[in-house]
């Protein structure tokens, strides 16, 4: 029912990208999911000044946080253990996976419901569950649908943001017993409905995610519209948060903020139906909340990032999507192509530290480093010039490469000469004369198939005369 | 080495970055925030409806019948009050036979499926609002547990018109938040709701359908 534990390899990714850039229906669903975001987050933020310094203090607060990174991460675990909540510390998604699977023996556990969590999916932890005869069910309506489908979220704020009306009622027809076949949105939802109370009712954990981890008071904050989240966190016996080890914040207090920078960037929506603030597991006298609660701090290559003074910044990510509602490359491709947990420009910038700069390279290229990212980042993350890093740092020679785990991996004879010349005839401009004049003088020579770019365009043919050339000749005239 | 040590010794290793104060966010709400207390009931009003949450004015002697009325309109016949609740026995006290009253007395692992499948609505104070998003909030505790928020289709919430405040940040100073938190609290902007299948909006994804807003101008005892 879940994606596999790894995900595909990048090295598909062109041939993926092909062939979702020629799929018109998806081509046609993204382009109208994100128009719609696109105008529903901008007429959110209707003063560009407002806007400006709310995303001044969404970076400063994130900024602060990365820069006392273990000190927050052990106040919120004092404060958290204070509150009865039990707290683990995990390396790899394999250690993140034995934690919860020790709870779930511990108890006794057959059945696990889960609200939206990303981390969740970047462990792997509906197959791993699966595999210990655990049954682990999405119960957000979005991931309910993908994993009804045998796939993964295309998105990580609407996971069936790929799918059609008519795709989902032919799925509901063909997979729950008893539904008939309904395009009726309120029917899809009141049957999804159903049949996930039942699920809610009888689990005996709920696994979520974590939106902001406040240190000062030991909370943990989760978002949401559906109730989904708070049925998770409050029915089974036991509560599992996962989250990374990014996202603590110093004050609860500046979780308003970044609650108003959250929603209007992801959906357009002034704020969400749900915030909730859990800060321990149930008191003696509650009648309901769950007997125990967990939190699972994942380190899985973030501490690589946060190593690293530029790439830092990739960690002050909220994860609102808003970069991905803006990115014309995952406009045209959808978020399947990236082959990662995370797609998009976020996906493009975190996913080397979880999977190695080698297996992740064509995902830095897959830009156009139009910076549409770095605007509407409601945390002002330098996308693109952390993207620029990331290509040059996949390409790194051998001896030069830094510590960045598979750094040099892309690395490819034929491209580092091509810009080794391109460095030394921009540098010497006697060359750089001798170069452009051959070429526009052997312009004949040109080869007319130029690889991927006379693919889809007609070929690079330099100029009969330079502008130097042109130059020379109109002040002889 | 565990891999807690491991995770916080590579965090220490790493070089400072260029300074990072924490900002002063309370600054950036106390400039936008307006403390005219008619302005705040209608923002939340205006906000809350945006929702598509109901609100009612009214008062402490008159809640009861409407809340009765409503829930007789709406065809709702098992009403879910708190345990010794004020607000509950003020309610069980009116002679009705449309709406018959239940209250939450047990753990809910002894009744999940009466609770799931068999009460209409719920009614539970509200500990205080927002006029900025129209928001409730809500500290469920040992009498008000948290389910009944969340899982009868329709919420009724009586709130005091005097508990609204301009905006969260403005709610966690005035109830020092950071003092001392409840298990679970609860800011809650409406039913619940989605837009996963086509971004079409859909009411009552998994929590309740309606949500209902008693408010209460003369103060309502709780």
């Amino acid at each position: 029912m879940s994606q596999p534990m790894h995900y595909q390899p990048t090295t598909g990714f062109a041939e993926r990208a092909r062939a979702a850039a020629g799929d018109p229906a998806l081509r046609r669903g993204f382009r109208g999911a994100m128009d719609f975001l696109q105008a529903k987050r901008l007429a959110q933020f209707p003063d560009a000044g407002d806007l400006s310094a709310l995303r001044d203090l969404g970076a400063a607060i994130r900024r602060h946080a990365l820069e006392n990174l273990p000190q927050l991460l052990e106040q919120l675990e004092a404060k958290l253990v204070a509150n009865g909540v039990q707290v683990h510390w995990a390396e790899t998604p394999a250690q993140a996976n034995a934690i919860v699977l020790a709870i779930a023996h511990r108890i006794d556990a057959k059945r696990m419901v889960k609200g939206k969590s990303m981390v969740s999916e970047e462990v792997g932890l509906n197959h791993a569950m699966e595999a210990a005869g655990i049954e682990a069910m999405e119960t957000d309506m979005g991931e309910y649908i993908v994993q009804l489908a045998g796939e993964g979220p295309s998105h990580i704020i609407m996971p069936a943001i790929h799918k059609t009306r008519q795709q989902i009622a032919e799925l509901f027809a063909a997979k729950l017993p008893g539904v008939a076949y309904t395009e009726n949105v309120d029917e899809l939802i009141k049957i999804g409905r159903e049949v996930l109370r039942r699920k809610f009712a009888a689990a005996d954990i709920g696994l979520s995610g974590v939106n902001f981890a406040a240190a000062d008071s030991g909370t943990l904050c989760l978002v949401e519209n559906e109730g989904n989240g708070r049925m998770c966190t409050t029915v089974p016996r036991a509560h599992i948060a996962i989250t990374g080890i990014e996202k603590v914040i110093a004050r609860l207090d500046h979780v308003p903020l970044l609650n108003t920078l959250l929603p209007r960037s992801a959906t357009g929506q002034a704020v969400e139906t749900y915030q909730n603030f859990i800060s321990g597991p149930r008191k003696a006298d509650e009648l309901d909340g769950p007997d125990e609660v967990h939190l699972i701090l994942l380190d899985n290559g973030r501490s690589q990032a946060h190593a690293d003074l530029q790439l830092r910044a990739t960690l002050q990510c909220i994860r609102c999507g808003a970069c991905m509602n803006h990115c014309p490359v995952y406009a045209r491709i959808g978020g399947h192509a990236y082959g990662t947990t995370y797609p998009g420009p976020i996906g493009a910038i975190i996913s080397p530290h979880l999977l190695g700069i080698g297996a992740t390279a064509a995902l830095a290229t897959a830009s156009t480093l139009c910076g549409a990212c770095n605007e509407v980042c409601p945390v002002r993350i330098p996308i693109t010039e952390i993207l620029i890093r990331l290509r040059n740092e996949a390409q790194a020679r051998p001896a030069a490469a830094g510590p960045l785990r598979g750094a040099g991996e892309a690395r490819s004879a034929l491209v580092s000469a091509i810009f080794r010349a391109w460095a030394a005839v921009y540098s010497h401009p006697a060359l750089y004369r001798l170069v452009t004049w051959a070429m526009s003088r052997g312009r004949v020579l040109t080869p007319r198939a130029q690889g991927a770019w006379t693919g889809i365009r007609t070929p690079l043919i330099p100029a009969k005369k330079r502008l130097r050339d042109l130059l020379a000749q109109r002040r002889r005239q | 080495m565990s891999a807690r040590e491991n995770i916080l010794a590579r965090l220490r290793r790493s070089p400072a970055g260029a300074p990072a104060p924490l900002p002063d966010v309370g600054a950036w709400f106390a400039a936008r925030r307006s403390d005219d207390r008619e302005a705040l009931i209608e923002r939340f009003k205006t906000h809350i409806r945006a929702a598509r949450a109901e609100v009612h004015d009214t008062d402490a002697a008159a809640w009861p019948e409407l809340l009765l009325n409503l829930a007789a309109a709406k065809g709702l016949r098992t009403l879910l009050v708190g345990k010794g609740t004020r607000h509950g026995a003020a309610l069980a006290a009116r002679p009705q036979d449309a709406v018959s009253i239940i209250a939450y007395s047990q753990p809910a692992a002894n009744w999940r499926d009466e609770l799931f499948d068999d009460i209409d609505a719920a009614v539970t104070t509200a500990r205080s609002a927002i006029a900025d998003t129209g928001s409730l909030i809500l500290c469920p505790d040992a009498q008000e547990p948290r389910l009944m928020s969340l899982v009868p289709p329709v919420h009724f919430v009586l709130l005091d018109a005097r508990a609204i405040h301009a905006d969260l940040h403005a709610a966690m100073t005035a109830e020092n938040w950071a003092a001392g938190m409840p298990t679970n609290a609860l800011v809650i902007s409406g039913p619940s709701k989605t837009a996963d299948i086509q971004q079409t909006l859909a009411y009552g994804a998994h929590g309740p359908r309606e949500v209902i807003v008693l408010l209460c101008r003369d103060g309502v005892e709780l």
